[in-house]
């Protein structure tokens, strides 16, 4: 069976658009502005959603998502509690998402149990950011046979190699990190980015999506050009910092995106 | 005899790993290989030995503790003397080996975390030494309780970077540590100083600092004609005791003992003691114990001495708890604290409030041994850094 991720990327493809992938961390500033502002997001045309579940020591996380983690755990948020909402929202969506995350709230909730849980919740895809090749087989062996996408990460300092091997046990789509160092701290350079899609492209028939440090519409066309989505996280995080309790805070968002998703149509 | 341990993968049994964002992958195998080769040549190894002796000042004597001995009226105890090293510190061992890898790297720059500001003078140290940039992230609270060591890194010409975030302790100092790695990963060698984080460093760290139990085991032999009964050392990520551990660990007949700091109490939720109270887990690139809630998220740890004071233990001493090679228990605050004043006016030695803990087992062990017995303690730093912490206690009290 298809699933919503490839299925998006081909529709995608058929039209010749780009993917605008969004991140927000669930129960930031709660979980029902979570919960509210994912159909708004849909509609104002994020392809995909990326669902961050948040952990106590983030040590890929720059600043932005540090605080928005801090923030949600300090209102009891639980991985439990992030595949609840999703479950519950899939009676009003039927956007890809993709839960993103750190290993150990996984692990403690049981591989086997998580795989199950996610799945049946409604979840496409997962992405754990410490979990490298070396190490994601005692999960993927899980999440493979639930029919959850394991979304693999490449760096600017993966080797060919390393792609090629990234790329055996990757599904749904690559996320290519645009720059050397954590969510939300620096400008990624346009040059390496084209340099390092086109050594992916090689390599990988997945489709390529390039995120961390993309903030702008003007940012994410120029990226979009050499990749098949991008990501915005950090930049969308830091909106619902400011508004996420305000009366406005869909306009706001559903505003933004659509700005973003315009520039790269 | 246990296998050789880690595995090709850096896991002790179901502990250790890699578990890094791909970005710090590359770095990590480049580590690895580099150190393979490293270990395996002479002039390396010849280098390492140099600096341990000639710059660091080992081997540390292995003094024999004659009036703690006759106080406590049991075993007879033995100090390894690990405050003597340069620096005060058994850190300083590990600093040395991961200096010479870095500059062999040719890396300008190195970073490193630091608790009670051992480490990081150690670091700090090392690199004045080979003319290396080198930056300090320690938590803010322990910046305010070891104030004497930051002002040694400084004067070394370290930048100290405070850390702000969580408790502003060692796992934070750490997890912003790795932060900037992630950015810096091409120009930068990270100079862990435990045996913990991803594979290679435990075994890299634990290698490094078997040189206390190697010379330890040749001097029980000469003082005492034959292996001792018990070693006991103090755990925070667990390196002064792997590396008076390690080198025993096939004489089935000595037994090991880490001991972890229990705080205020293992029930009042306020200590550090990971491999007693704590669950399996995955934090700062290895599986190993930690103190977490039931969600898999990380709990605040607790100590008087600021290099206890992690949620989270070495891998390999994970595996020796479950395999039974080494037993680890706990001891308070006050216990520690009573041990640091016994050892200061018995022997004239202030030791660390780390070493402390290791001490106040000792305390409890000997009497109930035989005097025939032989325990050596680990005395793996010394407690000038923490003369302000005990004042105050006393004064307060």
């Amino acid at each position: 069976m298809t699933g919503r991720i490839e299925r998006k990327f081909r529709d995608l493809k058929r039209m010749n658009g780009k993917a605008l992938v969004v991140y927000l961390t669930a129960g930031d500033p709660d979980m029902q502005t979570t919960r509210s502002l994912i159909p708004a997001l849909e509609e104002s045309g994020v392809d995909i959603i990326e669902i961050g579940v948040p952990f106590s020591d983030p040590t890929a996380d720059g600043p932005v998502i540090q605080s928005a983690s801090q923030r949600s755990l300090h209102k009891g948020t639980t991985l439990s509690g992030v595949l609840d909402m999703i479950e519950s929202l899939r009676t009003a969506s039927d956007i890809p998402i993709v839960l993103f995350g750190y290993y150990n709230p996984i692990y403690s909730l049981g591989n086997e149990r998580f795989a199950a849980r996610a799945k049946q919740a409604g979840v496409d895809g997962i992405l754990v950011v410490d979990l490298p090749p070396e190490e994601s087989h005692e999960l993927t062996r899980h999440t493979d046979r639930a029919g959850l996408d394991f979304i693999s990460l490449i760096a600017p300092t993966t080797s060919d190699s390393r792609i090629a091997k990234i790329a055996k046990n990757a599904a749904g789509f690559l996320y290519y990190i645009s720059i050397t160092g954590v969510t939300g701290t620096a400008q990624p350079v346009m040059h390496n980015i084209r340099v390092d899609a086109e050594r992916i492209r090689k390599i990988s028939a997945l489709p390529l999506v390039v995120g961390f440090g993309i903030s702008t519409p003007a940012q994410a066309a120029e990226i979009a050009s050499c990749a098949d989505g991008v990501v915005i996280g950090s930049a969308f995080v830091r909106l619902i910092e400011e508004h996420g309790t305000k009366d406005g805070l869909v306009r706001i968002v559903s505003s933004f995106v659509r700005d973003i998703k315009k520039a790269i149509s | 005899m246990h296998k050789s341990m880690p595995d090709k993968k850096g896991h002790f049994g179901i502990f250790g790993g890699r578990y890094v964002a791909e970005t710090l992958m590359p770095a990590l195998l480049e580590l690895e290989e580099v150190y393979r080769a490293a270990r395996k040549e002479k002039h390396f190894r010849d280098e390492f030995a140099y600096y341990l002796s000639e710059y660091a000042g080992r081997e540390t004597p292995l003094y024999y503790a004659k009036r703690l001995t006759e106080k406590l009226g049991g075993a007879r105890i033995y100090l390894k003397r690990e405050d003597l090293n340069h620096t005060g510190s058994h850190k300083i061992n590990n600093t040395l080996g991961q200096g010479l890898l870095a500059r062999r790297m040719g890396k300008k720059r190195v970073i490193a975390e630091t608790g009670a500001g051992q480490h990081g003078v150690a670091t700090a140290t090392v690199a004045a030494l080979f003319g290396m940039e080198c930056m300090i992230f320690m938590g803010e609270e322990d910046i305010r309780r070891q104030a004497p060591n930051v002002f040694r890194m400084k004067i070394l010409g370290a930048e100290v970077v405070p850390v702000l975030s969580g408790t502003a302790t060692l796992k934070d100092a750490m997890n912003e540590a790795m932060r900037h790695w992630v950015a810096r990963v091409r120009d930068t060698f990270y100079v862990i100083g435990t045996t913990a984080g991803p594979h290679p460093y435990p075994m890299m760290v634990r290698e490094f600092q078997s040189v206390i139990g190697k010379e330890t085991k040749r001097q029980i032999m000469k003082k005492e004609g034959r292996l001792p009964d018990v070693l006991i050392a103090c755990i925070g990520g667990g390196s002064n005791a792997m590396g008076l551990f390690y080198p025993f660990k096939d004489s089935i007949n000595v037994s090991m003992i880490g001991v972890e700091a229990a705080g205020r109490g293992i029930p009042s939720g306020f200590h550090a003691a990971s491999i007693s109270a704590g669950t399996v887990g995955v934090l700062h690139g290895n599986k190993t114990y930690l103190l977490q809630d039931g969600h898999g998220q990380i709990q605040d740890a607790y100590s008087i001495a600021a290099g206890l004071d992690y949620p989270g233990v070495g891998p390999e001493h994970a595996f020796f708890r479950d395999t039974g090679r080494a037993t680890y228990v706990s001891v308070e605050d006050d216990e520690a604290v009573a041990a640091f004043m016994l050892v200061s006016k018995l022997e004239g030695i202030i030791p660390a409030m780390e070493s402390a803990h290791a001490l106040a087992h000792a305390c409890k062990l000997a009497p109930a041994l035989g005097k025939n017995k032989i325990i050596v303690v680990n005395l793996s730093g010394r407690g000038d850094k923490d003369a302000e912490i005990i004042s105050q206690r006393i004064d307060g009290k």
